[in-house]
């Protein structure tokens, strides 16, 4: 079960096109045997032709030696990997080029990453089909044998290459650190100096990658690769992209879901200095000037009328009343095992709780944007791109083009969390509106830069949805768990979609419910059902997706579970966990490093502390962390230290794996403290991080991580350190102040005392 | 045509005086590692010195700064302690997407100009507006502290 709800959480990440858009009859995304999904209409011929004389055009395509698609040595000494995954701050490119150099045997110093082109037949998330995009922490865990394949054969080849050019037998030579060997006539060659020959050898079919063993620089620290250029500035995001004639676009958006344009006076616009054009596009007007302050304040000195007809009017409150009714009402079923009601019934102690999770922006540090140049061959987009092949067919369908005329050029993303993977292309579109627009016009050609400024960012919609759940639990009078009923309320994030047929089974979408029901935890009577409601806001998948509410409300009940039976509640839930060693593996972990069950110092005088912990799998990686918090008389708290253990299987990079539990769980912090989207008569209420306050520098704890030693595959990391902190908060705030946390964020008020 | 002085460079821009700072490095100037992020200094992602101080270019008219001088953190580097801090960076490797750095690169070598010993709630304070929204708060604080013990 588990397994499947992965798969499907995952492939969802691409799996979305737009109700209404011709493109739906264009992407048709089917799934499967293996669970993957696969763009039907991407025929073998198409892709590779995208393969070759579109999209093959490359920085690093004139190298002389490129064995296959991922690596490529030129006469300088330099190895580009060809990186298929979107690097936005999770380490993608570090990762997958530690893989290629293991297998290489090439010096860390000589290697470059390279963000891939949009190319499908090359380039495709394995664990997606025949699409390639990035999300459901899949990077290294679907490339890990690829790379591992496509270093090694590189490598070989410059053996051969050698073996030729000093005539001696290829197993006598050996590779160090980017240099090739023939020690007993100590005769050696830089890659760079053997790159044409190696060109020339066979590319053979039958190497073996390493024996982990011989692993140099995997399970070790490498320095990330990005690092250099994103201390000094020079980085490119695609804020900071600058083509010649380029032109700016600041989109006036309808300030409420589903309205239209109506009518709109661009006079006034037009009359700023700067301003080149006023158009109208499906999303807004759009207005384009030489620069984006010209354009934001032509965009200021615009009037719009909006068609409200079919627009979203509805306000936070009135929505939590219509899914608390529902509440009280059967779901359908997305695990049912034995008999939950009765057994509750038969309980001797029970537990009952109704949880609220807000909407919840992304809010990544670059608002989104994107680049497009049309001509007459087709379609240049350059863009932080993390929906490849979804927003290629998308971009192609709107501009009557074939998907190999869209050419996606990556640059490095400013953070996304998701955002980016949109199922609807929204942002990428809107950019290629605006161009299309142009089409005819002088600034027909002109590469066009589409800003959002961050108050669009926020009120952009695609939020994490809203969610109601309600949990009964109860216990026999031996304390042993005996019942988990558990009503999950809130929208689809695949519904209404053409995935609907595939990924929502029976009305249950998978990614609402998994983390419940796949629940670890043994009891013989559970059932979890769904309510998909659809109030017409537009939601997304957030940083650990269906995890990011389950978790918490899981682990808060489990919790009480244990209080409940008298036991602690590390050692009830082992008890619970004997089918899930993994679990135990981690959650063991950190208890021990957190020092659990010894007293906590007090920190400041007069306040209350407590030691909270949780435990939850996510995209085949296992988190647990013990949170430390100290609270005041007014029920402000801090959130002083955190334990983390993390089994991701075989850690590629040790110091990355941390990396990304430190940022997962300050991500996941800051919507526990702060996060909140609120809707009133369908306007957002918030619109920067004045009023959708995030996770500051004195509100980060302390945190130490720990990684349990795997020879597993390895998994992903950038998500599953998410979900984890909220509940493992809350438990500490209970055993701080004996209140349990139901609604999020959390509420100091309620801690007061 | 206003005259400004960027990185110990006289340069003229052709902008009206309203336009942010920012708007005229990142457009003007073509100077893009200052970032956008909030446009109502709330984020830091666009800090830049003037004076050797801290400043939100997102909201400082290029007409209040005509006369001072801009250091960006394309020239940070030539000043010892906004080296140290980059180095310190690189070593710990602090970042992640990256986005918000140039601004915490810029407020750190501005706190520890000021303060060269800075305890952990000197860095909380003067870091606290600078946001990361990819949480790298932890990898900063150690990346100032590790700064810090090289200067004098
Ligand atoms: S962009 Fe200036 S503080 Fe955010
Ligand atoms: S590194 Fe991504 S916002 Fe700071």
């Amino acid at each position: 079960m588990s397994k499947q709800l992965h798969n499907r959480s995952q492939h969802s990440a691409t799996a979305r096109s737009e109700t209404g858009l011709s493109r739906r009859e264009a992407i048709q995304w089917t799934l499967i045997a293996g669970g993957g999904l696969t763009l039907a209409a991407l025929s073998p011929s198409s892709g590779s032709a995208q393969g070759t004389s579109v999209m093959g055009a490359s920085k690093a395509s004139s190298a002389p030696f490129a064995p296959n698609a991922f690596v490529r040595i030129g006469e300088d000494n330099v190895v580009t990997v060809m990186c298929k995954h979107t690097e936005m701050g999770q380490g993608s490119y570090t990762g997958l080029c530690t893989i290629v150099a293991d297998e290489l045997d090439a010096d860390w110093g000589q290697v470059k990453a390279e963000g891939a082109p949009a190319n499908a037949a090359l380039y495709n998330n394995l664990m997606w089909g025949q699409a390639q995009g990035t999300g459901g922490s899949t990077a290294i865990a679907n490339s890990f044998e690829q790379l591992r394949q496509a270093g090694a054969t590189a490598r070989a080849m410059l053996v051969s290459a050698a073996a030729q050019e000093w005539k001696v037998p290829a197993n006598t030579i050996t590779v160090e650190k980017g240099v090739v060997w023939h020690k007993p006539s100590k005769r050696k060659a830089t890659f760079g100096a053997l790159a044409s020959k190696a060109a020339a050898q066979p590319i053979p079919t039958d190497v073996k990658p390493k024996d982990p063993k011989q692993y140099v620089y995997i399970g070790k620290r490498v320095t990330r690769t990005d690092s250099p250029a994103k201390v000094n500035g020079s980085a490119v995001f695609t804020q900071d992209l600058k083509l010649p004639g380029m032109l700016t676009a600041v989109v006036a958006h309808p300030p409420r879901f589903g309205a239209k344009v109506k009518s709109f006076d661009g006079s006034k616009a037009k009359a700023v200095a700067g301003v080149v054009a006023v158009v109208s596009i499906p999303s807004g007007v759009a207005v384009v000037a030489r620069d984006f302050w010209s354009a934001k304040k032509g965009r200021d000195a615009l009037t719009v009328e909006w068609d409200e007809s079919k627009a979203v009017k509805i306000s936070s409150s009135e929505l939590l009343a219509q899914y608390k009714t529902l509440a009280g009402q059967p779901g359908a079923v997305a695990r049912k095992e034995g008999d939950a009601a009765a057994a509750l019934a038969k309980a001797a102690k029970k537990v009952e709780a109704e949880f609220v999770f807000p909407y919840l922006a992304h809010a990544a540090m670059e608002p989104l944007n994107c680049v497009v140049q049309l001509s007459k061959d087709g379609c240049e987009v350059w863009n932080g791109e993390q929906n490849q092949t979804g927003d290629q067919f998308a971009l192609a369908s709107v501009l009557g083009l074939k998907p190999e005329q869209v050419k996606l050029n990556q640059l490095f993303v400013g953070g996304s969390f998701g955002r980016r993977a949109n199922p609807s292309s929204d942002y990428v579109l809107e950019a290629a509106f605006i161009a299309k627009a142009l089409a005819g016009t002088e600034h027909g050609s002109a590469p066009i830069k589409m800003l959002w400024t961050r108050e669009d960012d926020m009120r952009g919609g695609y939020y994490r949805p809203m969610y109601l759940h309600k949990v009964s639990a109860g216990l026999d009078a031996q304390g042993q768990l005996v019942a988990w009923q558990q009503r999950i309320v809130g929208q689809s994030i695949i519904a209404g979609t053409p995935f609907e047929k595939m990924l929502v089974k029976d009305g249950v979408d998978m990614t609402s419910v998994e983390g419940a029901a796949d629940l670890p935890y043994a009891v013989a009577n559970l059932r979890v059902d769904l309510h998909s409601p659809r109030p017409g806001v537009p939601v997304q998948w957030w940083r650990s997706v269906g995890s990011t509410h389950t978790a918490f409300s899981v682990e808060t009940i489990v919790d009480e579970l244990a209080h409940l039976a008298g036991k602690d509640a590390v050692a009830f839930r082992e008890g619970l966990l004997s089918k899930h060693p993994r679990h135990v593996a981690v959650l063991k972990l950190a208890a021990e490093k957190a020092g659990w069950g010894k007293p906590l110092p007090t920190l400041r005088a007069g306040e209350r502390r407590g030691r909270g912990v949780a435990v939850h799998e996510s995209f085949g990686s296992y988190v647990a962390q013990v949170a430390e918090v100290s609270v005041a008389k007014d029920g402000t708290f801090t959130v002083d230290r955190v334990v983390c253990a993390v089994d991701c299987g075989l850690a590629i990079n040790p110091d990355q794996v941390v990396a990304q539990m430190e940022g997962g769980l300050g991500y996941g912090l800051a919507a526990a403290l702060s996060g909140k989207i609120t809707l009133k008569d369908g306007l957002i209420e918030q619109s920067n991080f004045h009023d959708y306050p995030v996770l500051r520098m004195a509100d980060m704890p302390k945190v130490e991580v720990h990684i349990v030693p795997s020879t597993e595959k390895p998994s992903g990391v950038g998500e599953p350190g998410t979900p984890v902190i909220a509940p493992a908060v809350a438990n500490a705030l209970f055993a701080a102040t004996g209140k349990r946390i139901r609604t999020l964020p959390i509420s100091t008020a309620d801690l007061a005392g | 045509m206003i005259r400004l002085n960027v990185n110990g460079k006289q340069v003229n821009v052709d902008v009206s005086p309203d336009t942010p700072l920012l708007w005229v490095l990142r457009d003007a100037l073509n100077m893009t590692g200052t970032k956008y992020g909030c446009g109502m200094s709330v984020c830091g992602a666009c800090t830049v010195h003037v004076n050797g101080s801290p400043m939100r270019a997102c909201s400082t008219p290029v007409s209040a700064v005509v006369g001072q001088k801009i250091t960006t953190i394309e020239d940070i580097d030539k000043n010892a302690i906004g080296k140290a801090v980059q180095a310190a960076w690189r070593k710990h490797d602090v970042v992640q997407c990256g986005f918000c750095q140039s601004g915490q690169i810029m407020a750190a070598t501005a706190l520890l100009a000021s303060n060269k010993k800075p305890s952990d709630a000197d860095i909380d304070a003067a870091m606290s507006g600078n946001l990361c929204r990819c949480a790298t708060y932890v990898r900063i604080r150690a990346a100032i502290k590790d700064a810090a013990t090289g200067l004098k």
